[in-house]
């Protein structure tokens, strides 16, 4: 079965074997190399491990980008108390499929990720947080992790090195917030799904009340390579401050929307036109959302010139996020997307902290007024206020997320919201 | 500076342009609090763990990239902390925005209003007028079980009742459903609150008017109750209470902070048990004579009387006292007891008993004792044996056939017969109501309730408490104290203790458990009786 998302001028690198079953398989793995990276880092240890995990410059792959060797380093050393590696793979944000193609393609690739990581850390125990719905994926995983099991990769004494590595699955239920570090550590616990405060930090305290590191499965998976082929090799890709490859999840108005794997850095221009086929029927295009729901929303004029890595799309006015471009062309309705958005907020958000609880409900309400041809202009202030008493307010991020791309959406598409108001007004005064 | 190395003790920072010096570990809250800075906070209580999750308390501390919450938030050296400052003023107005967004604003109907956390801070701080257009989201009335009902509509989510029922009664029976603004506060199933030992404290600690007392639905309004300082009447752990009063009748208790005993709450047994406070039919005048000899009297005359019949009494004196009745007049009692002429048969009490004690074990200081009075230790350190069954009842076959003097204070005799001290050659009832075991009672004088005046117990931790005055006694009712007093003084001529402090202090002179104790020592918080006095 052919991978049906593939264009030349992609650069494979956690890709490569999507579409080829026979990956799904030790042996498969082991044919294009796999597990040779958790066998260097047993090789050369811990210390020298997360030296090139921070040399490559890998940052996490969920959305905020935070350097992963840094991360690391975090852990206690010469803790008694056991170690926890997370892997988030409740992967949720709107508009993503990346892990999920990792997983169900590749799950030794994740596997040997959370061993280098597990090792690096000083883990005997790695915990994949799965997304309730990933039914496909998580038999997949669970099959690869058996024989991984029956073949020492995993387990006791890994591969004959005296390590001892656990793996253990554990599928959510279906909440957006538990792909929020802390929350995932609450669901894992048996908890309600709810961000904790920090500090404590997960390193400090974290799943049942270890230290512990949460790595997102894109981030695990280039971790293996990492460790096979070293820091620097990594650096062969990508910009000075994003080095590296990138799953970018494309969806949208777009003719061939699919998941494709760039140097971080990679033209988005050139992603919408050349490799996803341009825009569907020729349309203009309107917006992008570059990295799952919770960014700024560019305009079309955002997207000239900008380059997807991260700095290049803050230099843009967004946030690369986890990469997941949201394509909508001339025909998109503006105000319609961001109350469906909200609504998706209003429902995932936890209902620990005030301004997000009320917030993200009272926002979805008004832009759904709005779209009814009910609102007034005064309703976009006091969108951008409440906005504002959203962002920075809150435990975790979830209202910060809705707060941006109602923001940005009005900033850009103003006449969007108007054109609404005015129908609206116009048919209440006939 | 000769620290050794070691931190030091305290910090100092800045908190509104005040520089303040606090222990280390010390929360922004509580050091604003130091200084007499309320920084507005629903999900904090001091009893209970901080989640940080209300997000009222946010201030700005300058070097911070965002707002922090001050009650999870430690003070550090050098710290500049800005609780009033734009950012804090308006983040603090957006979450009152928020709050306000679906709640029902039901003030003249709520029971909370008057004292209501959402009501105090939406006055001080929020914005004018309301920008919500939408149709506010509608919950409805929760039945919880036990004497609490659920307002989901004026819920802050707060969570403190969760965290009261998980972490101080460790008894999981309330939880957040569901998420986001359609999350509640609710019980397990049909289990409820229904038989929990402590839950009415959940009343106490919500912030609004989403847990209510049934008990106390639509009873009085906030502003109408006076607060007196009180201790709990009903077990002998003595917790520091509040009597809340409106119209010379008690409408409900609450619990006053005491760390040393009772922490912030008080169990459910003692909160529902006031009613016998306002108990109408009480004596009203004293009275002289026995049977259908009986007239009223003054107090002059009644006590004038009552002296020369003790001066002349035949026969030794068998003394009733009650654990309800506070150390003064028990004190007061005993000290009668040895000046008649005839000296002590015995001093007795009664009392009723619980099978168990209830502990709380989130607090372990604070247990349901069995001893359901308030002052049984007091009883025992002054002299009085307890006597008679659990219920409260038996135990005074001998003083009912006393041939010598017998005097009663505050036992009601109900489960004795009319012929109760029929023999004796002199018997004062000294109570709060009549009984028929009173019929052959010389002398029946109306005292006041614990309530009624002030006064001291002993609990069973050996600390003696002060109660004050919340309820005006019927006109003629006078703390046993002094009627006690007066008498005593007569006998030995003094004067006549003219305070419950100057009672409290002849108590101390006489018996040595008390040595050393002042009414100021004792204060409003207690005060520990020397150890090896008090249970040598």
């Amino acid at each position: 079965m052919a991978y049906p998302y593939r264009h030349d001028r992609e650069t494979r690198m956690l890709s490569e074997c999507f579409g080829d079953p026979a990956a799904r398989t030790v042996a498969g793995w082991k044919a294009v190399g796999g597990y040779e990276g958790i066998a260097r880092a047993l090789e050369i240890g811990r210390e020298a491990t997360i030296e090139d995990v921070k040399a490559s410059g890998l940052r996490g792959r969920g959305g905020a980008g935070f350097p992963t060797g840094l991360k690391w380093s975090f852990m206690p050393k010469n803790s008694a108390r056991p170690h926890y590696l997370l892997c988030n793979a409740d992967e949720s944000e709107p508009g993503t499929f990346k892990d999920r193609e990792i997983i169900r393609w590749t799950p030794h690739q994740l596997i040997e990720g959370c061993l280098v990581g597990s090792y690096a850390i000083g883990a005997s125990h790695c915990y994949i947080y799965l997304r309730g719905e990933f039914f496909e994926s998580t038999n997949v995983l669970a099959r690869a992790v058996e024989e991984a099991y029956a073949d020492g990769l995993v387990g006791k004494d890994i591969l004959g090195s005296g390590v001892d590595i656990d793996i253990t699955l554990h599928v959510g239920a279906g909440a957006y917030i538990c792909g929020e570090e802390t929350g995932l550590m609450n669901s894992l616990e048996g908890r309600r799904g709810e961000p904790r405060i920090k500090p404590p930090f997960p390193a400090a305290v974290g799943a049942f009340g270890m230290p512990s590191t949460i790595n997102n499965v894109e981030t695990l998976a280039a971790a293996a390579h990492i460790a096979r082929h070293g820091g620097e090799w990594y650096r062969q890709w990508g910009t000075e401050k994003s080095p590296g490859t990138k799953l970018f999840c494309v969806s949208g108005h777009v003719n061939k929307p699919g998941n494709y794997e760039f140097p971080l850095g990679f033209p988005l221009m050139e992603l919408i036109e050349d490799v996803c086929g341009g825009i569907r029927d020729g349309n203009a295009l309107k917006a992008v959302i570059p990295g799952g729901s919770s960014v700024p929303i560019m305009s079309a004029e955002d997207c000239h010139g900008c380059t997807l890595c991260y700095e290049g799309v803050e230099a843009a006015g967004s946030m690369l996020g986890c990469a997941s471009v949201i394509v909508m062309d001339e025909t998109s309705d503006i105000v319609k997307q961001v109350r469906r958005m909200a609504h998706f907020y209003a429902h995932e958000s936890c209902g620990q902290c005030t301004p997000c609880r009320e917030g993200t409900t009272w926002a979805t309400r008004i832009l759904q007024r709005i779209e009814d041809g009910r609102g007034t202009e005064d309703d976009l202030n006091t969108l951008i206020e409440i906005s504002e008493q959203m962002t920075g307010t809150t435990i975790c991020v979830l209202s910060d997320s809705l707060a941006m791309p109602i923001i940005s959406s009005i900033e850009k598409f103003r006449e969007d919201y108007l054109a609404l108001i005015r129908r609206g007004e116009r048919v209440g005064a006939a | 500076m000769a620290n050794n190395g070691r931190k030091a003790e305290t910090v100092t920072l800045t908190i509104d342009g005040q520089e303040v010096t606090v222990p280390r570990g010390t929360s922004l809250l509580h050091a604003a609090e130091s200084i007499g800075t309320e920084v507005p906070h629903y999900c904090y209580h001091p009893g209970l763990s901080a989640p940080a999750q209300c997000r009222i308390c946010l201030v700005e501390v300058e070097g911070a990239p965002k707002l922090q919450p001050s009650c999870v938030t430690m003070a550090a050296d050098g710290q500049v902390v800005h609780t009033d400052s734009p950012a804090a003023k308006r983040m603090r107005q957006g979450v009152l925005e928020f709050y306000l967004v679906n709640h029902p604003l039901d003030c003249p109907i709520c029971d909370m209003s008057g004292e209501c956390k959402l009501q105090d801070y939406v006055f001080d701080e929020g914005r004018e007028q309301g920008r919500g257009r939408e149709p506010k989201r509608v919950f409805g009335r929760d039945d919880f079980g036990g004497d609490v009902l659920y307002y989901g509509d004026r819920c802050v989510m707060c969570t403190r009742c969760v965290r009261f029922m998980d972490e101080v009664a460790r008894d999981s029976r309330l939880t957040v459903v569901e998420r986001g603004s359609r999350a509640v506060i609710d019980t397990f199933f049909d289990r409820g609150l229904d038989g929990a030992a402590f839950a009415g404290n959940v009343v106490d600690i919500c912030p609004v008017g989403a847990l209510v007392s049934k008990d106390f639905l639509h009873k009085a309004r906030a502003w109408d109750l006076d607060h007196t300082p009180s201790i709990c009447p009903n077990c002998s752990h003595g917790c520091n209470i509040e009597l809340h009063t409106r119209d010379n009748l008690v409408q409900r208790l609450k619990p006053r902070e005491n760390q040393e005993v009772n922490g912030h709450w008080m169990c459910d047994y003692g909160r529902a048990n006031y009613e016998w406070l306002n108990r109408p039919g009480r004596l009203e005048a004293p009275a002289v004579g026995r049977g259908s000899d009986r007239r009223a009297a003054d107090w002059r005359e009644a006590l004038e009387l009552l002296f020369a019949r003790l001066q002349a009494a035949e026969g030794d004196v068998a003394l009733v006292g009650s654990a309800t009745c506070s150390n003064e007049a028990l004190a007061g009692l005993a000290a009668l007891g040895e000046e008649v002429p005839g000296g002590a048969a015995g001093r007795v009490f009664r009392s009723p008993r619980a099978p168990d004690e209830v502990p709380l074990p989130g607090f372990p200081l604070l247990v349901r004792r069995r001893d359901l009075v308030p002052n049984s230790d007091g009883a025992g350190l002054l002299g009085f044996e307890r006597a008679g069954n659990d219920d409260g009842q038996g135990g005074l076959e001998d003083v009912a056939e006393h041939g010598g003097v017998v005097i009663v204070l505050g036992d009601e005799l109900a489960d004795q017969g009319e012929d109760f001290g029929a023999n004796a050659s002199l018997f004062v009832y000294l109570g709060t109501f009549d009984s028929a075991a009173a019929r052959n009672a010389d002398f029946v004088l109306p005292i006041t309730t614990f309530a009624e005046e002030e006064g001291t117990f002993v609990n069973a931790q050996g600390r003696v408490q002060r109660f004050q005055q919340g309820l005006r006694p019927p006109e003629s009712a006078r703390p046993a104290w002094l009627v006690l007093g007066a008498l005593v003084a007569a006998f030995r001529g003094e004067k006549t203790p003219d305070s419950a402090p100057e009672a409290f202090a002849r108590l101390a002179a006489a018996h040595p458990a008390f040595e050393g104790l002042t009414w100021e020592a004792v204060g409003d918080g207690g005060a520990a009786l020397v150890a090896e006095a008090a249970h040598g």
